[in-house]
């Protein structure tokens, strides 16, 4: 893929609120048509990330960057840029039409022009019949398409979507995801997307940036993400994850759970403290004394697509999701291959604790 | 003073309107079971009845009775009769028609004309000084919003009588304002025993009646809605004129209602900084109850200025047909 131009830029981005940071060192820049998802839990500055960039809020420090030039300083109102809300935002006292065309009237775009416009937008959402209801008189997922027709009025460049698909059901959120990801590869349009749903950012986005308390963790493709997590906090949070407590002893030699094993990472250096993480769809259930590993079912759940069961081998309790299921007490072993063992630098202790606490 | 003897009429009419409700509310516990609400409605009910429907019955059988308990129009001429003997007493109180800025009919058309005007021009300058407090108060971004709505309110903890008595001191002859223009050198100024003097009073003591549904109005209005408007490239001041104020009409209609009532039928303030020059329409009311003793005529005149207020809050219903200016009276 050639590479394309940076269209929007942070750096060094903070903010504070009465002193107290909740974004710090924002160090991000996205190219055009890109589509790339703030990820992470409530509260971690998502929405404070968007609405800088929105031109809502101002960084306690840093810059905003836009096609090169700094625009950190420039209301919303002259920024290339639109929003879809958190909960739509719709203007009660107009009618459908009249929301859409509401960017194209402070405009002052001709008559005709705008009729022309906001037709073409009702159809590509889907609600060529709807111009005169009112906003109100719409469902939840109708309101949703509304709402991005009306950012998508005056063409922006770019369009901040704010946990968009937060307020609808699961059938319906899926369908719309779709949906949404063709139209922004229709349009060409970049977007910026914000979740806590990591399965939303695993399969929309072209890049995710993973956030945590107002800190950037990792940015990189859905698929480095979820393979290359680059703390027990990302892995924790983008799939289902073992963290176990470890030793490198070597290059692509680590020890936990008291055995050693391939792997395929280096450069740690020699006996240093990591992580490591083996998702549960890389762990085998073998026969009982088979596999590097021995331990005991613990229980198992029904997933629908596989069994999750909880094996316990006396150091640690692993997840292990598998299509067969063995029945709870029952002895078994233990199998992975080194090319599914993560080997991570560990977090800092005060964050395991934290993490350990959440559980 | 009046006779408390009703005809036999009167009081079947209020034994019928009594056992009326108690009908309905019977009526209203069988249909919908939740009687746990309804009984919570009760006390209210008891209290419309006992200090609305009576006594509002009772201006109505004023109204249309003479002293003797005869039914009667009579009481209605004073409107339009300038003979009417109850017009010349008012004349004698010192009702002029002349002073009103020109006599037009009889003496209570002059004074509801000029009420009405005052009334009027109250409302409009409460909207325009009230509007803009509240949109101070109800701005996120504004500190001192919280400390203006108290600065509002904590004068109204005062008596109404008091605040207009105030003003008295400040705008006298001796007052503290011609006190310091005296100091500095300048002439005295007549501030008082004139109109303005009755409108600054009026706005001064219903300007909170618009300031807090205004108010309201805008605090409850979602910021993230003037921040679409924003995000779609309106400037602040194209987002107030398609957004904030449009959103904000219901508090506005409501404001005005609250204002323009009470403005109606004001008394006492004119009376104490108009220096009785010129009296309006609740005066006159007043005076013709207690002053002169006509219980019958007075009924009469309140039951026409209710009416004017009726008409006048259909029309802004119309206005507002959300209808949610009206519901707050
Ligand atoms: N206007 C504000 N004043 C004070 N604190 C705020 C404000 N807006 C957000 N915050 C705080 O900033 C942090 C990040 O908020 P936000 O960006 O909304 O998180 P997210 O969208 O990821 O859930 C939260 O702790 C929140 O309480
Ligand atoms: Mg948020």
């Amino acid at each position: 893929m050639a590479e394309r131009p940076q269209l929007i830029k942070l750096e060094d981005v903070s903010k504070q609120y009465d002193g107290a940071e909740v974004l710090s060192d924002i160090n991000l820049y996205i190219r055009k048509n890109e589509f790339v998802t703030l990820l992470g839990p409530s509260g971690c500055g998502k929405t404070t990330t968007l609405r800088i960039i929105g031109g809502f809020e101002h960084p306690t420090t840093g810059r905003v960057l836009f096609d090169g030039q700094d625009i950190t300083g420039l209301p919303p109102y002259k920024r290339r840029v639109n929003t879809v809300f958190q909960k739509y935002a719709l203007f009660p006292h107009l009618n459908v039409f009249e929301n859409i065309a509401f960017g194209l009237k402070v405009a002052k775009r001709p008559k005709d022009e705008i009729k022309a416009r906001v037709e073409k937008l009702l159809t590509l959402v889907n609600l060529k019949e709807y111009g005169r209801r009112s906003v109100e008189s719409l469902s939840g997922g109708q309101q949703q398409r509304i709402a991005i027709a009306r950012a998508l009025v005056n063409e922006p460049e770019v369009l901040l979507l704010d946990e968009p698909l937060g307020a609808l059901d699961l059938k319906l959120r899926q369908e719309m995801q779709l949906e949404l990801k063709r139209m922004q590869q229709r349009l060409g349009i970049t977007f910026i997307y914000v979740t806590h749903d990591q399965e939303e950012a695993l399969t929309m986005s072209d890049i995710i940036v993973v956030m945590r308390e107002g800190y950037i963790q990792q940015i990189g493709t859905p698929k480095d993400v979820y393979d290359e997590p680059k703390s027990a906090f990302v892995a924790n949070f983008v799939g289902e994850s073992n963290i176990i407590r470890g030793t490198m002893l070597k290059d692509f030699l680590v020890s936990f759970c008291g055995a050693e094993f391939q792997c395929v990472d280096k450069g740690f250096g020699r006996n240093v403290p990591v992580d490591v993480l083996i998702r549960p769809e890389d762990l085998q259930v073998v026969e009982e004394g088979q596999g590097m590993l021995k331990g005991t079912v613990r229980s198992v759940l029904f997933k629908g697509v596989h069994y999750e069961m909880i094996i316990d081998t006396g150091e640690f309790s692993f997840k292990v999701h598998a299509t067969t299921m063995q029945p709870e007490g029952a002895g078994v072993g233990l199998s992975v291959i080194p090319f599914n063992i993560h080997i991570m630098r560990p977090m800092p202790v005060e964050l395991v604790e934290e993490e350990e606490a959440g559980e | 003073m009046i006779s408390m003897r009703f005809p036999p009429w009167a009081i079947g009419a209020m034994i019928l309107g009594l056992a009326g409700f108690a009908v309905m509310v019977a009526a209203n516990v069988r249909q919908n079971r939740g009687v746990k609400r309804s009984l919570f409605a009760y006390p209210y009910s008891l209290w419309m009845v006992v200090f609305t429907i009576i006594p509002l019955l009772l201006i109505a059988y004023y109204a249309f009775t003479d002293r003797s308990g005869q039914f009667t129009l009579e009481n209605f001429r004073t409107f339009w009769d300038s003979n009417h003997e109850m017009n010349k007493q008012l004349a004698e109180l010192g009702f002029d028609p002349a002073a009103l800025g020109g006599a037009r009919g009889t003496v209570n058309v002059d004074t509801l004309v000029y009420s009405l005007w005052m009334a009027f021009l109250c409302t409009v300058i409460c909207l325009f000084l009230g509007y803009p407090a509240a949109l101070f108060m109800a701005d996120r971004q504004f500190r001192l919003g919280a400390t203006l709505v108290i600065l509002f309110i904590i004068p109204m903890w005062m008596n109404f009588l008091l605040r207009t008595i105030a003003w008295m001191s400040l705008l006298e002859d001796n007052g503290l304002i011609n006190s310091i223009l005296t100091a500095l050198g300048l002439p005295r100024m007549q501030l008082m025993y004139n109109s303005q003097a009755v409108l600054l009073g009026m706005v001064y003591n219903y300007l909170p009646f618009m300031v807090f549904p205004v108010y309201n109005a805008l605090s409850k209005q979602d910021y993230r809605l003037s921040e679409a408007a924003m995000d779609l490239g309106a400037s602040p001041i194209l987002t107030f004129w398609r957004v904030t104020m449009p959103l904000s009409l219901p508090g506005v209609i409501s404001g005005i209602t609250m204002v323009f009532m009470p403005s109606v039928t004001t008394f006492f303030i004119p009376r104490v900084l108009g220096g009785g020059n010129t009296e309006m329409f609740g005066d006159l009311i007043e005076r013709t109850f207690l002053s002169a003793d006509n219980w019958n005529v007075g009924s009469a005149l309140s039951l026409i200025m209710m009416v004017l207020i009726l008409m006048s809050l259909t029309l802004l219903r119309k206005v507002d047909p959300e209808g949610e200016g009206g519901s707050t009276i």
